[in-house]
């Protein structure tokens, strides 16, 4: 008999088991793959989904805002679709199939489906700790992914998208990517939705940098509105790396995008900025931590929020300094801004410092439009209506703007703003 | 052209009173200067014609070319060509100088059912306008007032205003915090405007200004009303003895 069974299952934790169940005997693995995929939903199963009394789930009460998970469906693929930054190298997959029909010179690419097959993706399917919700989710669906190596050296003229394309049912997948010594790309990891029908999306992303590797990873989350979204990116600087992740909020109903790094070589650089764009009834979450594991890194976050209706939104933000990681220089920053009365926005910045040689700080601010300038824009004859978006554009662009040296790049994120703004304000 | 008529308005968070039954009328074709103490409802008047939402009007009116203009609210006074150069100009991060600039002038024309402008002529009235007043084309390649210095900010409000071709100015301390140079280009830029289908409103603590914007009328301000009016004689008359005597000749 199974003692257990310590939990009444939500309908959500139920849709989430029974599609285990369901797909058994089909999901891709080797024993020791299958084994883990085994332990990972016997813990959903038993420790149900998180609720606010874990710590890090404090703000996104999954177990409550998860209300229900709509069905694999192994036909609900969508067709590719155009690249958002133009004349970019396209890898998209759908309903877990990677599609690798034009891999780059200077990448190798494969199924990740593959990697479950023969269990080399084992060792990744760890989860992070007892409270990681998202790998676990993930760890025991994933179906396919792409596992992307990029050689030493190697640079590319254009991005390299790659393109989960969602209509609805369930999405899990995976993206090992490992940079090697020296190379520089710009990858953008977009997660689109084809339909207004309801979507569940696991998505875990790998990235590892090799020394002085240099990129930029910008994380498109365009789902729609009644998806839900559970992203994580796990990431790793060795000596002189460089990392820009630029992520943007602009879809989902309840979306937690959780990022987890290491600056682990010295001279490691991490740059982080969010843009989150919340209306309706929607809930976004950021959650972030970042280890400064040696002396000699720097990091510098900035996340802003634009919050309409009765939406929420949640950043949490932990830098870990070690003891030995002296002369670390890390600032964070989280700016809201609150356009109505019933819109909420909870921000937790933390530092956890203990070497004693270091420059840290954080901050977090919350405002509506501010007034002084919204009477200059309405005395030079800009209507009210035009002058708030123009406002709301401004206070995101400036982060935009920081990707100038692509202006294709900045174009097309400046398009997924307006849009959404076109669309909410 | 302006015509204000027992004008009494107060804030509207506390309810102060600050302009108490204040008279004035400004024909086309007039440079009227407003003068008066600190305190005395200069800066008030000015957001008051603007339609800023802080000031609530409990008496009296305000007409422009023979409407009032109570009912109207800021972008509206805008388009129908009242501007007002502020003593502050607000800096604006993440808008672009241009492109603030043509939304602007392509509202009020939608608002007045013109044309909007094309990208060509928009550019080309910008660098004239822009090299009458010196300023720099790196100047507008900026954010909108953002690391401005004082000047730069005063000359941009000029820049505003020959481009929106206004037909009512209202010109908030324009003066203060410039040196003789700027104040010379400022002053020289609102010259160029003055026409005989135009008025100004010179708003000002100091007669200094007045000696470059000669104006035709000269009102004193205190207390929220109009205590004298009289031509340009009057400024140079208030520089020599101070308000006191007026103040108290009226009182």
């Amino acid at each position: 008999m199974n003692m257990q069974q310590a939990i009444k299952m939500t309908a959500a934790e139920t849709a989430l088991v029974d599609a285990y169940g369901a797909q058994i005997g089909d999901l891709p693995g080797d024993g020791a793959v299958l084994s883990l995929r085994d332990t990972l939903v016997h813990e959903l199963r038993t420790a149900g989904l998180p609720t606010r009394r874990i710590e890090s789930w404090h703000y996104t009460d999954l177990r409550t805002l998860l209300r229900d998970v709509p069905a694999a469906d192994p036909s609900a693929f969508a067709d590719r679709v155009e690249a958002i930054v133009p004349g970019s190298s396209v890898l998209s997959v759908r309903n877990g199939q990677a599609d690798l029909k034009s891999v780059p010179e200077g990448i190798k690419a494969r199924s990740y489906t593959d990697s479950l097959v023969d269990g080399s993706a084992a060792a990744g399917l760890a989860i992070l700790g007892a409270d990681d919700a998202i790998g676990r989710i993930n760890g025991g669906l994933v179906r396919g992914g792409l596992e992307i190596a990029i050689a030493e050296g190697a640079e590319f003229a254009a991005p390299i998208e790659i393109q989960v394309v969602q209509s609805h049912g369930q999405a899990h997948t995976r993206f090992p990517v490992s940079f090697g010594a020296g190379s520089k790309a710009t990858v953008i990891e977009r997660h689109v939705s084809t339909s207004a029908e309801a979507s569940f999306v696991s998505t875990v992303s790998d990235v590892t940098l090799g020394e002085g590797a240099d990129v930029i990873w910008i994380v498109v989350q365009q789902q729609g509105p009644a998806d839900t979204h559970l992203g994580q990116i796990r990431f790793d600087l060795a000596k002189d790396a460089k990392l820009h992740i630029f992520v943007i909020n602009a879809g989902g109903k309840l979306v937690r995008q959780e990022l987890h790094g290491r600056a682990s070589g010295e001279g490691a650089d991490l740059t982080l900025r969010g843009i989150n764009l919340l209306g309706g009834e929607s809930h976004t979450d950021v959650t972030f931590t970042l280890t400064h594991a040696v002396p000699h890194t720097t990091s510098s976050e900035i996340i802003r929020n634009v919050i309409f209706d009765r939406a929420r939104g949640v950043f949490q933000g932990k830098i870990l300094v070690a003891k030995d990681a002296q002369k670390t220089d890390a600032k964070m920053a989280c700016n809201t801004l609150l356009l109505s009365d019933e819109a909420d926005m909870s921000a937790k910045p933390e530092l956890e410092i203990f070497a004693d040689d270091v420059q840290c700080g954080h901050g977090a601010t919350v405002a509506d439009i501010d007034h002084t300038q919204l009477f200059y824009m309405l005395a030079r004859g800009i209507p009210e209506k035009k002058a708030r978006a123009m406002l709301v554009n401004a206070f995101v662009a400036e982060i935009v703007e920081e990707l100038e040296d692509d202006e294709a790049l900045v174009e097309a994120l400046e398009g997924v703003i307006s849009a959404w703004l076109e669309k909410h304000a | 052209m302006l015509e204000i008529k027992n004008l009494h308005a107060r804030i509207a968070e506390d309810g102060t009173e600050i302009i108490r039954g204040l008279d004035l009328t400004v024909k086309a074709g007039e440079v009227a200067a407003i003068m008066g103490p600190n305190g005395s409802g200069k800066s008030t008047l000015s957001y008051i014609l603007s339609g800023r939402e802080d000031y609530e009007v409990t008496e009296g009116d305000i007409l422009y070319n023979g409407e009032s203009i109570l009912e109207l609210d800021p972008s509206e006074r805008a388009a129908k060509g009242i501007f007002l150069a502020f003593q502050y100009p607000v800096e604006i991060p993440g808008v672009a100088t241009m492109q603030f600039l043509k939304v602007a002038m392509n509202e009020q024309r939608k608002y007045r059912g013109e044309d909007e402008l094309t990208t060509p002529e928009f550019m080309r009235r910008v660098k004239e306008a822009a090299a009458e007043l010196k300023i720099a084309p790196e100047m507008l390649r900026r954010p909108l007032n953002v690391g401005f210095s004082g000047g730069e900010k005063k000359r941009a409000e000029i820049l505003q205003m020959a481009l929106l071709e206004p037909k009512l100015c209202v010109l908030d301390e324009t003066d203060s915090g410039l040196d003789i140079d700027a104040l010379k280009v400022v002053a020289d830029g609102v010259n160029a405007l003055r026409s005989p289908d135009r008025a100004v409103v010179v708003i000002t603590h100091y007669q200094r200004l007045l000696d470059y914007i000669v104006p035709d009328t000269v009102h004193v301000l205190y207390k929220g009303q109009i205590i004298k009016s009289g031509d340009k004689t009057l400024a140079h008359e208030l520089e020599a003895k101070g308000y006191a005597d007026i103040i108290e000749a009226a009182a």
